[in-house]
């Protein structure tokens, strides 16, 4: 029996040329295709507004806190986990951020880091109960949803706190300011997106050469570039496209250097490979010599430090802590994950999935509003993309 | 088989079926089932936290309207039971029941159903012998009441014992049938069909040099995780030396594996005691990563629960127990992992169009030889080997016996656990026998025989 099943698989698993490498790869493309498909139907279908200058930053600034505890969230997922907190340590970190500053007149900076830290020791007190008592994830932050909520309300005692100062606003609403003095446009941060953009081409181009030298099966060419193509046009022309507005967000910075660590992080380090597998098979990980509870401990003080992060960034966007600040953001976040093709089960999905994920519901999101389209009907197109981008990939599984 | 019991529905086969003297046309496993024909496949399909009669009547109920008549369900899964010879109530839970018993409600499951053709596939692989003898007594009693069976197995004694006729597929094809009844079919001719070679010995030739003592433990005892008071393992000692191939046998139970776990890390067990030295040092085993740079390596006998990343592929899993060594300062250097990879693929051939297969897709011998590959990677002095050749097929095992013998003729020492006396005796230097927790005998392999081995542990009272 052994020996038919095998002769089966591997008449199964032959590489199948061209078309077999963009079958199996349809997830990574799916879900890149699917993002430019929904922002060419939303800037057709507004005329022209969604891709605005004005407009596309906004979109940036409006999602930026998403984008930061998806990445996050990807790791605990991957891990094997979820956390349901998130969107309550987010509003806990705005609320004591605004009581330092506004109220003990803290050097915002000071604040800043403490906030950090308090996130760090959030996400590490559940993770703690999670990794070495075995308590499911899914309970403990549950609980720490609620508890979070309740200390947000009592830390504001029911009130909104702000104004910030300016300079910690600018960490949500500041731009980079312009070192080459451009007049109409901001020179810099269009540099500094080509620049990325050349970058990232370059690297691919030698991922790609290495690979060939090797003789392991890379992309067919036309596929490479046009992928290539697009993903230098579109960051080219997105930093032109803000350059021509006030440059790029501070915001956006920290968001792509997160992006850029963290995929690093997940595809390139031991540690990633590490809660990969742990998400894998845990016992198999276990018995590989594999510290798992300390990871699972540590993807969560992760997390809850980037939802501290994200807290920050959204109190200085509103420039205020409110009582309901980050209420069911948590769902947006794990959407954003499942969506950019992460498993339930643990063990599978990508940071920069998640974050084409984040981006997909931000423009639906953003695209829904321009053209007036009730929340009701939002809520609900929000639903079925989720639940079709899911089916897609079980279905692609299944396939292949 | 999956063909035959529906499980592959019709049209996506050449070929007809034909029963009962028609073509049949099966459109998925309740066609297949309407006439009779059972598959009872390798990894059970209980529902542990149910009882036995639920189990067996599950999907088929004894119901009106919907509502389940548990008196009559109870009292025809006694009836069922007593059929099969399975002493136990029919509201034990099945997760209560050991897998023998398991594989017996399974057969009660069928029976339950107006079984006239019975197949099961490989029903035997995780069955001690005497569970394995009642489980093919039961199948000729099947016989003389007309229901057929056909017995997919890779135990070939176990084969020759029961069969009417031998069909041997090799690669999809039926190689060759003999029928029984003009005599007994010599084994040799059995494997050489399945093969396709001549295989004229079973175990690769052996000259091993033996050195110095590696590993000794002393007193080493381990208590049940949950049942505290329980021992599991009873102050066991064992010496194990350079370049030797050392045996654990013992009967399903005996506390091989926990013995084996609780070493690697204590990785199984509580309240463990005594101690383990290393080359003569005092070994800190209370890890797995302290137990691995001890020089321990642990080879699981579920290699799908405990040995693989399932979702990753081969190159993603071989490096594991090791990511140190393909790594600069924590960050993976893919070209060197690509190469570990590739090297122990060719090395240790293991059958995949390339490393990226995701293991899952991978046969149980290919699965196998990746995860010793990970170990080999590890590159341990010890390695302990779990059941190592279990459900895999007569070639892939010689292949893993032929790494065993290189591993140790490379200075590795090497225990091997395994519930095949043939296997143990053909393949190790000396034996330790282990029943009930206990180590009750010490052979030399070339003096011992089933026999011998047996009946250490029937005096021991196990």
């Amino acid at each position: 029996m052994d020996q038919t099943a095998n002769r089966e698989e591997i008449a199964h698993a032959q590489p199948q040329g061209r078309a077999g490498f963009l079958r199996t790869h349809m997830r990574e493309y799916g879900i890149l295709i699917a993002l430019v498909a929904i922002m060419a139907f939303f800037q057709f279908a507004t005329g022209g507004i969604l891709l605005r200058p004005v407009n596309l930053t906004n979109l940036i600034l409006q999602n930026s806190y998403i984008v930061i505890m998806a990445v996050g969230m990807l790791l605990v997922i991957v891990s094997g986990h979820i956390d349901l907190s998130v969107g309550s340590v987010l509003g806990f970190v705005g609320a004591l951020a605004a009581v330092m500053i506004v109220q003990w007149d803290m050097n915002f900076v000071v604040a800043a880091i403490l906030c950090l830290a308090v996130g760090a020791a959030i996400g590490a007190a559940q993770g703690f109960w999670i990794a070495y008592y075995r308590i499911p994830s899914f309970i403990v932050t549950l609980a720490g949803m609620l508890v979070f909520k309740g200390l947000t309300l009592w830390l504001l005692a029911g009130q909104s706190v702000g104004p910030f100062p300016q300079a910690f606003q600018r960490i949500a609403s500041g731009f980079v300011p312009d070192f080459l003095g451009g007049t109409d446009i901001n020179l810099f941060s269009l540099v500094i997106g080509v620049a990325v953009a050349c970058l990232l081409v370059y690297l691919a181009l030698r991922a790609r050469r290495q690979e060939q030298k090797r003789g392991i099966e890379s992309e067919p060419l036309t596929a490479f570039t046009i992928k290539n193509a697009l993903i230098f046009a579109a960051l080219a022309y997105m930093s032109w496209l803000m350059a021509s507005f006030r440059g790029l967000p501070n915001v956006f910075i920290v968001m792509a250097l997160l992006i850029a660590v963290y995929s690093f992080v997940a595809n390139r380090t031991t540690v990633g490979r590490r809660i990969y597998a742990t998400g894998g098979n845990e016992k198999a990980a276990k018995l590989s010599g594999i510290r798992t509870e300390r990871l699972v401990f540590l993807t969560f003080a992760n997390m809850g430090m980037l939802a501290a992060l994200a807290g920050l960034v959204f109190a200085a966007r509103l420039n205020t802590a409110t009582p309901k600040a980050g209420l069911g953001f948590e769902l947006d976040v794990i959407a954003a994950v499942f969506i950019g093709g992460a498993s339930m089960s643990g063990g599978v999905g990508t940071i920069v999935g998640a974050v084409i994920g984040a981006f997909i519901m931000g423009v639906m999101n953003n695209g829904m509003s321009i053209l007036g389209i009730g929340i009701d009907y939002q809520q609900v197109i929000k639903g079925l993309v989720l639940l079709a981008a899911v089916i897609f990939d079980v279905y692609n599984k299944n396939r292949s | 088989m999956k063909v035959l019991s529906g499980v592959y529905p019709h049209g996506e086969y050449e070929g007809d079926i034909v029963y009962d003297g028609e073509v049949k046309r099966f459109s998925g496993i309740a066609g297949s089932e309407r006439d009779g024909i059972i598959i009872i496949h390798q990894e059970l399909a209980l529902v542990p936290l149910l009882s036995i009669a639920e189990n067996i009547f599950l999907g088929n109920e004894c119901a009106r309207a919907g509502v389940i008549d548990w008196r009559e369900t109870n009292r025809r899964a006694g009836e069922l039971l007593a059929r099969v010879g399975l002493q136990e109530k029919p509201e034990t839970k099945v997760m209560h029941l050991g897998l023998g018993k398991q594989q017996l409600v399974e057969i009660a499951k069928a029976l339950s159903k107006e079984v006239r053709l019975l197949i099961l596939d490989e029903p035997t692989s995780s069955l001690n012998e005497k569970d394995s003898d009642a489980l093919l007594a039961l199948l000729k009693q099947f016989r003389e009441r007309g229901i057929s069976s056909i017995l997919i197995s890779h135990k070939l004694n176990e084969v020759s014992k029961v069969a009417d006729s031998i069909t041997i597929l090799r690669d999809g094809m039926a190689v060759s049938t003999h029928d029984c009844a003009a005599g007994p079919v010599p084994e040799d001719r059995v494997i050489r069909d399945m093969v396709g070679r001549p295989l004229s010995d079973r175990y690769p030739p052996r000259d091993p040099r033996i050195g110095e003592t590696v590993m000794e433990v002393r007193g080493w005892s381990v208590h049940h995780p949950i049942d505290r008071s329980r021992k599991v393992v009873d102050d066991v000692s064992l010496v194990l030396r350079k370049g030797e191939v050392l045996g654990i046998a013992g009967l399903m139970g005996a506390g091989r594996t926990e013995l084996a776990m609780s070493l690697f890390g204590q990785s199984y067990g509580s309240g463990i005691v005594g101690e383990a030295l290393i080359h003569g040092r005092k070994a800190d085993l209370s890890t797995v990563p302290r137990a691995i740079a001890a020089g321990l390596a642990y080879v699981t006998e579920d290699r799908k629960s405990y040995g693989l990343v399932l979702d990753q592929t081969i190159r993603r899993n071989v490096p594991l127990a090791n990511l140190g060594a393909i790594a600069n300062n924590g960050v993976v250097d893919k070209h060197r992992e690509g190469e570990v990879a590739e090297d122990y693929r060719r090395r240790i051939n293991i059958k995949s169009p390339s490393i990226e297969q995701q293991t899952v897709n991978l046969s149980g011998g290919n699965q196998q030889k990746v995860v010793l590959a990970k170990w080999l990677f590890a590159d341990s002095d010890i390695l302990i080997l779990d059941e190592p050749t279990r459900g895999i097929d007569v070639g892939a095992k010689f292949e893993i016996y032929t790494i065993i013998r290189d591993l140790a003729a490379s200075g590795k020492s090497i225990i091997v656990i395994s519930s095949e006396m043939p296997e143990l005796l053909g393949i190790t230097d000396r034996l330790y026998v282990m029943s009930k927790g206990r180590f009750v005998g010490e052979l030399p392999s070339n003096e011992a025989t089933q026999e011998k081995i047996m009946s250490l542990i029937v005096k021991s009272g196990g």
